[in-house]
């Protein structure tokens, strides 16, 4: 059985009296991209500096990969981009993957290799040989998403690695970790930006104060009372009454009509329902409930303070 | 030991492309066509009026005790400037990376914490070298060819030189493993002063045969040697002369045994550990 990318039991950090973390459990398998939410505040980023051996636990067990938090072999297989960060802006930017893949221990030639397929692929191979003074916000969350993947890892720690980008950017972070997850990558992604994790997630944790609240896997969250929206001409407030057998929080409003169904099975019956009643359909959505709407109903309207 | 390597180079490497090895190039290029310019005018002067009447011994004497305390001064001044630079190099580094962030894509590689401290002191310690090498070696090189003279001991008085400037960069680096980059600034400069103003009370309490006043000076040196180092520096070069009159500011009364000497290479050990040791038990 290979052991579990992240692992930690009752994990905890004070920081004087206040405890930033408290008593975190947590299991993150092998190649599952895994999103980490909370407000600001919460923990999220101390949590991963504990794992990453930047910050040391006041109490508590991790293990990367399964080796104990701490262990330098393991973080030749682990990339990290931190979330408030700044490089050694007077190099250049092969300079500077280059620089990192020998603290890595990388061999030469394959760095080499490796450095103008991580440029090509964040689109930063026409500006290889330029200071990284020079760039822009947007393309150093790129360099710095490339300096993450240099060493090939098995378990990559994103903190808010879409800050700064643009739309482009975005999608572009949104592919590579598709990729990653082809590949077999176990990705661990802290953002604020639950439209992202909505599309790239297998599975959420929800932080608040320091605490998991929730875990959540999204591939459920289409089973989970999907809201469906309907618009159609010649919907009557007698049709709406029929829905109810499949749903409940019914809102007609002349052409549009949303209803949370109970299963999304039902989506087929009610449209024939629809027809049936000589309602004209111009477009029936199933949509799950929003990550936002998840992630406000969980941590709360006043963000967790 | 192969990271410790990569970093030390990065770090020299950084030196240069911020310009900090260009700066001091320049401004110790500049210093030393003033002091050359200056010992050229005193030492033009002193000569010719020394010729003008017969010149007797005694005339020779002085020119030399000149040409040795205008050495000495300008080594003097060529110590501070390292000092400084040891200062102002070491200062910022574990503080500002820690500040920016930086250092957390370092420690999160496959390497330990004390390879990053040690790292940065190798490459420090070899561009104070450098740096010293061009400044002293100007100061020496200009007087020898202006007027032939030598000092006595001179590699073992910039050897000491070298040390007093490792002194001051390591004890910098182990503040900056604990501290923001100004309080470094402050702290250093601040201990530099205090052991400065003891090695002098030492040194007037040793002409006026003040056994507190010299005991003052010592427990200062023991608190941070610099003074102490260089004080040993001047002694070992000065000439023979001016050791038996005891009668100018960079001669030396009070004299710091090589007692003094191993403490300092212990302290900057020690000092060394300290940072070490603070950075790797640091939350980052």
């Amino acid at each position: 059985m290979t052991a579990a990318a992240i692992e930690t039991e009752l994990l905890r950090k004070e920081f004087g009296k206040f405890a930033a973390v408290k008593g975190l459990t947590l299991q993150v398998a092998q190649g599952e991209v895994f999103g980490f939410l909370g407000p600001n505040g919460a923990g999220k980023t101390t949590f991963i500096k504990m794992l990453l051996g930047l910050v040391t636990p006041t109490s508590g067990r991790a293990a990367l990969l399964g080796a104990p938090i701490g262990d330098r072999e393991t973080l030749g297989r682990v990339g990290f981009l931190p979330e408030h960060f700044r490089f050694q802006d007077w190099l250049t930017a092969a300079e500077f993957l280059g620089y990192h893949g020998e603290l890595l221990g990388m061999e030469r030639q394959a760095l080499r290799r490796r450095i103008d397929e991580l440029l090509e692929r964040v689109g930063l191979a026409p500006f290889r040989s330029r200071q990284l003074r020079t760039y822009s916000k947007g393309m150093l969350q790129r360099i710095g998403l490339a300096q993450a993947l240099l060493n090939y890892p098995a378990l990559v720690f994103l903190d808010e690695p879409t800050s700064g980008l643009d739309p482009v950017g975005r999608r572009l972070v949104r592919d590579i970790i598709r990729e990653l997850r082809d590949e077999g990558t176990c990705v661990f992604l802290n953002s604020h930006l639950l439209s992202e994790i909505e599309v790239t997630c297998d599975r959420v944790a929800f932080i608040r104060h320091g605490e998991v609240v929730r875990l959540l896997e999204l591939s459920s969250l289409n089973m989970d009372h999907p809201v469906l929206t309907i618009r159609a001409s010649g919907l009557t407030a007698e049709i709406a009454a029929e829905l109810e057998r499949w749903g409940r929080d019914i809102h007609l409003e002349g052409r549009k009509l949303t209803i949370t169904l109970n299963d999304e099975a039902a989506v087929p019956e009610i449209t024939r329902c629809l027809v049936a009643r000589g309602a004209d359909i111009f477009e029936i959505t199933p949509a799950r409930m929003s990550l936002e709407e998840i992630f406000i109903e969980t941590i709360g309207k006043d963000g967790g303070l | 030991m192969k990271k410790i390597w990569i970093l030390a180079r990065m770090t020299f490497r950084e030196a240069i492309r911020r310009r900090i090895v260009l700066t001091g190039l320049v401004l110790g290029v500049l210093f030393l066509i003033v002091y050359s310019a200056g010992f050229r005018m005193i030492y033009h002067e002193v000569t010719y009026e020394a010729s003008l009447g017969e010149t007797t011994a005694l005339d020779m004497v002085a020119v030399r005790e000149l040409t040795n305390f205008l050495l000495l001064a300008g080594l003097y001044a060529v110590a501070f400037l390292s000092v400084a630079m040891g200062a102002l190099l070491s200062a910022d580094t574990l503080a500002g990376e820690i500040n920016s962030g930086t250092i957390q894509t370092i420690v999160t590689k496959p390497l330990r914490r004390s390879d990053v401290v040690l790292g940065k002191w190798l490459a420090f310690a070899w561009l104070l070298g450098l740096y010293l090498v061009l400044m002293a070696g100007g100061v020496v090189l200009s007087v020898y060819l202006q007027s032939g003279y030598l000092a006595r001991n001179l590699p073992t008085g910039l050897a000491l030189i070298y040390l007093e400037s490792l002194l001051v960069m390591t004890f910098a680096l182990a503040c900056s493993s604990a501290m923001p980059a100004l309080a470094t600034g402050g702290t250093v400069f601040g201990m530099y002063g205090m052991a400065f103003i003891g090695g002098w009370i030492e040194q007037i309490g040793a002409l006026l045969n003040n056994n507190t006043a010299v005991q003052v000076g010592i427990v200062t040196s023991l608190l941070f040697p610099t003074e102490a180092v260089w004080r040993r520096a001047s002694f070992e070069m000065q000439s023979a002369l001016s050791e038996i009159l005891g009668s100018s500011p960079f001669v030396t009364v009070s004299v710091p045994n090589m007692v003094m000497m191993g403490y300092a290479v212990v302290y900057l050990v020690v000092m060394l550990a300290i940072a070490v040791r603070v950075f790797r038990n640091r939350d980052l």
